[in-house]
């Protein structure tokens, strides 16, 4: 790697040649601020708020888009520079409803720190105080309010840089710009896929998920329902983020005991039913591998994935297990064999999950998600984000917490279903699986390290029992747009594709924890998540599905064999194309 | 070929085509054929002749005889005197303002007397629409000579040494423009032709295109010669319907006579070109905007570097001249260097074309050597405001520009004095202001226009403009104070010194340039609360005079808003609480008794 000597503030510094002067910056200890950047996703220079002063350019420069060249000087806190940046934050402050005490982002905006940190002490200009809300609300996952919009365009760089789907941008000019989808139609009624990795790139509070926690209190409230709660994998990994643990930290035992506190009659792992995923879609592969069936089977965890298959690749439906998301299954589960086990009436039973994710919330009232006495599988989900919002509600005294255990009717899960959590897991945890019915050994090493790590696409073989098994990983959907594409050309052969609809999976779900621009473009975020959830794997004693003594009972007590009937009838569901442009079919049929 | 005696050269740019010139075509051919005069005298169409005040222009070889403003009904006169007879028809003739009366020849006006046609060489002489008319005045000559006598080096060196600069706005030396372009590695470039001709009141590229398209097509390829490109795109707006097809009919006919497309001459250079219909948005004037809505997206701006030399179109080297630019190109080849920069400035060589227009008497285009002073254009040229109003000020450059003051009419149009005192050359608009126009209106009008074409991508400019304008708005409804007119200054500075692009850049130069020579026109509205001019509605007041009104009622009848009362033959008022100042009134009153305060 070549390398060029810059000064930054005075300090002489030897940085990549190809660095911004961002990224020199930051390198010699000086953070400047942005908005619009976010690192190889959204690199347009348009917010102005990195405007720096380089020695012998024309004028101010923006740090985030301009090349370091030998012996560059950089001044990154030259008054000019401040001066400039003030007045542009002034500028967007003037169009932002500020309203931050009721925001949902209050403290945790990034207009908002900088104000702070430019001391803006008045805005001059317009009204924000009084300017009204903008929202659209067309989709059970989120809520855009433009008001609070500062057009930043990070929203509209990963919807399509990212996840392929770019079903929002710019519209109208000037002044007037506003992020939409296009002819101003509702998201509702373009090809959104309900990821909400714009929710987590959003700077201020433009962007939400849809709040489901009054629900959530509601049924905890009311003493006729019994209320159970599932978490994800990937949330125990992230949830500490919330308040304040370093990103990577586990938490799930504070978080099952936060969960205790909030009432909650079961506290369960919806990692129970990620093993259970295993064995049926792990059966699932073994049956079309071995009966011809179609290939390569592609896993069916991800809703949003789903939706992108069901809008962008309805070709690829035929190739997506039959397997309920393990969220779905936890809720067949809990109205099924949990409410039967405890004598309790389904109706009564009121399932919650925490998932890491926006699409779950789209999910939950899927046709043919309600497997149990026409009642749906699913009572409500929310966010992590959401559940830290719950927390800090009760004023639970995070630090104080104590660790607890999940409990024990549902509460028993592997090392495999735990790195469901990271890009490459429901892959291994399946071939921990798959290769030992198959091979009917032991496996010597449980660690498939070739799909693990954040790259987007991850391929490997393996020899199983003299077939060489072809597997493929892919994150995020401009990835699996890649490697779909690839096998629809015949350019590449596989058996077992695991997809997730997030870049990295769920541990960077669009309903995860909310981290600044300048955190997330010089951290690994994902790895570091990930890699909870791996040490977590490593030190479990079970560490495969098939061997979770809980799974193996189900199976024995209640759902007879994986595949099996009853198995199907509360465990499996169909999927079905439908319009990229839903808005303009709708129009259609009306005209 | 027929030889004809005499030729009527009828013009057939967009404003005369507006005024039925296509009627008046088919009239000349009707009536030459009444009079048996169809073989002996050669109707053509040609593209614009500048002095579009007095279109449509018809003008008759070999005399040079130049009829204004000529009517459908004219047209038999012309034949039957004129073509028939042989007597000039004095009447139709223009009409030189003052002393100099009639004037029976098109360049010895004074219009044309000052004007030196390197750009528009072409404009008003041929017919666009015929390649063999465009050969027959050396076009694809200088494309000959590049590919068989110069090097791509000698080309970049030809340009470089004429010191044409662009003439879409910023100066920049074409030379170097295609030297950086050249040095560029890679297989793929490509060569853009700007005709997004966006300007308010600027028609100079619009004009090249609809008169003389092979101009700038023989450009291109020489381009694409130098820098080692065979594709080439002209990014136009949908709103130039008539430049658009005489672009499709040139390119047809070059590509039939092989001096555009595969084996150029035989000389196995491969020049392809296509046309980009644009929107029409200002901003896709710029040209990372420009590139970016030729490769399909929303017209915006990107970041630079890298510079479109490097990573231009679809990230392959580009480069991007505008019109009136190529338009000089075959010129400077075909005559050399020094003719061209024998003329101008030290550093802004050649010609330069304006767009005349506003309170101005002779409204059309203009080629002048750069350096000429603003006065020469606006009084000689020009022929100096209507209706004996003073002159006070110009707007160059358009809205990106800045306004020029009376006590510096006599700076030389060009690059460096331009700049020098706040303004730029820019396209080329010059819009021409004078005793009743409100400065402060004038900045509120440009800075409207380019708040509303910001492409909304950066944070100054799309937010910046629109305070700006809030402010301005303020002050001419009279309610602006003086801590405004600071709070303006410090935020047109910020939007210039901060934006993205050069639509941002250049956004603030009229309210920049306006305050700085007209600030106590800014602090009377401010202060004294009053509008010199008289066009500020909230800050004037209309009045009827008791000495002239002989109460004849007319302003009543016409007041939408029943603000004027009194009875026949007595004095009438207007209640200023009613009053929308429309000014109708006015214009019923055939006293002067209606004032405006």
């Amino acid at each position: 790697m070549s390398t060029v000597k810059v000064k930054v503030n005075g300090m002489q510094i030897e940085c990549p040649s190809d660095a911004t002067v961002l990224e020199a910056a930051r390198q010699a200890g000086f953070r400047i601020p942005t908005l619009c950047y976010l690192k190889g996703i959204n690199e347009i220079g348009a917010c102005r708020m990195c405007l720096t002063e380089v020695k012998g350019a024309k004028g101010l420069v923006a740090a985030c888009v301009y090349p370091v060249a030998e012996g560059m000087e950089i001044n990154t806190n030259s008054q000019k520079a401040y001066d400039a940046r003030k007045r542009t934050l002034e500028l967007i402050l003037s169009n932002h409803r500020m309203e931050c005490l009721t925001c949902v982002r209050n403290q945790s905006c990034e207009l908002q720190a900088l104000a702070e940190e430019y001391g803006m002490e008045e805005v001059r200009f317009g009204t924000p105080k009084e300017m009204q809300p903008d929202i659209e609300q067309s989709t059970p996952h989120l809520i855009r309010d433009n008001s609070k919009c500062i057009l930043c365009r990070r929203c509209v760089a990963v919807c399509k840089n990212l996840q392929h789907a770019a079903v929002i941008g710019p519209n109208d000019r000037g002044f007037s710009t506003h992020i939409g989808s296009a002819f101003d139609r509702d998201l509702g009624e373009v090809a959104c896929i309900n990821c909400g990795q714009c929710i987590n790139v959003c700077p201020t509070g433009a962007l939400t998920e849809v709040d489901s926690t009054y629900k959530v209190w509601e049924a905890l409230a009311d003493p006729k329902k019994h209320v159970v709660v599932g978490t994800a994998p990937a949330v125990r990994a992230t949830l500490g983020e919330e308040f304040g643990d370093p990103i990577g930290t586990n938490v799930q035992g504070k978080m099952v005991a936060a969960l205790h506190r909030l009432g909650f009659d079961g506290v369960f792992d919806v990692d129970v039913t990620a093993d259970l995923t295993i064995l049926e879609e792990g059966t699932e592969f073994i049956h079309r591998l071995q009966n011809g069936g179609t290939l390569p089977l592609i896993t069916s965890c991800s809703p949003g994935w789903i939706r992108f298959c069901e809008q962008y690749y309805p070709e690829f439906i035929p190739n997506i297990s039959s397997c309920k998301s393990p969220q779905q299954m936890f809720g067949a589960m809990m109205k099924s064999y949990y409410a039967d086990k405890l004598g309790l009436n389904p109706e009564d039973v009121f399932v919650v999950t925490v998932m890491p994710c926006t699409a779950k919330k789209f999910e939950i009232r899927r046709d043919d998600q309600s497997a149990v006495n026409g009642l749906w599988d699913m009572d409500e989900t929310i966010t992590t984000r959401e559940l830290a919002r719950m927390i800090r509600k009760t004023g639970m005294d995070w630090s104080a917490l104590p660790e607890e255990d999940f409990d024990p009717d549902f509460g028993e899960f592997s090392g495999a279903a735990v790195i469901f959590g990271a890009s490459g897991g429901v892959m291994e945890a399946a071939l921990r699986t798959v290769v030992e019915i198959l091979t009917g050994e032991e496996l010597a090493k449980l660690d498939f390290v070739d799909v693990r790590g954040m790259e987007g696409i991850k391929e490997a073989s393996y020899d199983v029992a003299g077939t060489l098994v072809k597997v493929a990983v892919a994150s995020g959907m401009e990835n699996a747009a890649k490697l779909l594409d690839k096998i629809k050309a015949g350019e590449a052969e596989y058996h077992f594709v695991e997809i997730m609809g997030c870049p990295g999976g769920c541990i960077n779900g669009g309903g995860q924890p909310i981290q600044p621009g300048n955190v997330r473009n010089f951290v690994d975020i994902q790895t570091l998540r990930a890699g909870a959830l791996y040490s977590e794997d490593a030190l479990m004693k079970m560490r495969k599905s098939h061997e979770v003594p809980l799974i193996k009972k189900i199976y024995s007590d209640y759902l007879g064999e994986p595949g099996s009937h009853r198995a199907h009838e509360l465990l499996h569901t169909s999927y079905k194309a439908s319009p990229k442009y839903p808005g303009l079919e709708a129009d259609k049929k009306k005209n | 070929m027929n030889f004809v005696r005499s030729h009527v050269l009828v013009c057939g740019g967009t404003g005369c085509t507006a005024s039925k010139s296509p009627e008046i075509i088919a009239e000349f051919n009707t009536q030459l054929k009444n009079c048996g005069l169809d073989s002996e005298v050669r109707v053509v169409q040609t593209g614009c002749f500048g002095l579009c005040a007095l279109g449509p222009i018809v003008v008759v070889y070999p005399e040079g005889t130049y009829y204004a403003q000529i009517k459908v009904e004219d047209v038999k006169t012309i034949v039957e005197e004129h073509l028939l007879k042989g007597r000039i028809v004095q009447d139709l003739l223009f009409k030189e303002a003052d002393a100099h009366g009639v004037e029976q020849s098109l360049n010895n006006t004074d219009f044309y007397l000052k004007q030196h046609r390197i750009a528009l060489r072409n404009c008003g002489v041929i017919n666009p629409e015929e390649i063999d008319e465009a050969i027959a005045f050396d076009a694809y000559k200088a494309l000959g000579t590049c590919l068989t006598e110069k090097t791509p080096q000698e080309v970049i060196e030809i340009i470089t040494e004429s010191g044409l600069r662009g003439r879409g706005g910023a100066g920049f030396p074409t030379g170097i423009k295609w030297k950086f372009a050249a040095a560029s590695p890679g297989p793929v470039k490509y060569v853009c032709c700007n005709a997004d001709e966006g300007d308010p009141g600027a028609f100079m590229d619009r004009s090249v295109l609809e008169g003389d398209p092979h101009a700038v097509l023989e450009a291109m390829a020489i381009a694409g010669y130098a820098i080692g490109a065979s594709q080439g795109y002209i990014y136009i707006r949908a709103e130039y319907p008539l430049a658009v097809k005489r672009l499709e009919i040139a390119i047809a006919q070059a590509k039939e006579y092989g001096v555009i497309g595969k084996n150029i001459l035989g000389t196995g250079f491969d020049f392809d070109l296509e046309i980009r219909l644009g929107a029409g948005a200002f901003v896709c004037g710029e040209e990372t905007a420009l590139m970016t809505s030729i490769e399909g997206h929303r017209g915006e701006p990107r970041p630079r570097p890298p510079f479109p030399a490097v990573k231009g179109l679809f990230q392959k080297p580009t480069i991007l001249n505008n019109v009136e630019t190529y338009a000089n190109i075959a010129w400077i080849i075909n005559h050399g260097p020094a003719a061209f920069n024998c003329m101008g400035t030290e550093k802004s060589k050649g010609t330069k074309v304006f767009a005349l227009g506003g309170k101005i008497k002779n409204t059309g285009l203009v080629e002048i050597p750069m350096g000429t002073t603003l006065r020469e254009v606006v009084e000689d040229i020009g022929g100096g405001c209507p209706d004996g109003k003073k002159f006070k000020a110009a707007q160059t450059g358009g809205p990106s520009g800045g306004c020029i003051p009376a006590s510096l009419i006599d700076t030389p149009l060009d690059y460096e004095s331009m700049a020098a005192i706040g303004s730029i050359i820019g396209s080329g608009g010059l819009i021409v202001m004078d005793e009743d126009n409100c400065i402060v209106d004038i900045a509120k009008f440009f800075l409207q226009f380019t708040m509303d074409e910001s492409c909304g991508k950066c944070s100054p400019c799309r937010i910046g403009t629109k305070r700006m304008y809030e402010i301005l708005d303020k002050i001419t409804q009279g309610k602006g104070t003086l801590e405004d007119l600071d709070i303006l200054e410090e935020l047109a500075l910020h939007v210039k010194e901060n934006s993205l692009c050069g639509l941002g850049q250049t956004a603030p130069n009229p309210v920049l340039s306006t305050l700085r020579y007209f600030r106590d026109e800014y602090e009377a509205h401010v202060v004294d609360k009053k509008c010199p001019a008289g066009v500020c509605k909230g800050l004037v007041e209309y009045k009827i005079l008791s000495d002239k009104c002989i109460g004849c009622t007319a302003c009543a009848r016409v007041c939408p808003v029943d603000a004027i009362s009194g009875k026949v033959k007595e004095v009438h008022s207007i209640d200023p609480s009613l009053c929308i100042k429309c000014g109708s009134c006015i214009a019923a009153c055939k006293f002067g008794a209606i004032i405006v305060e």
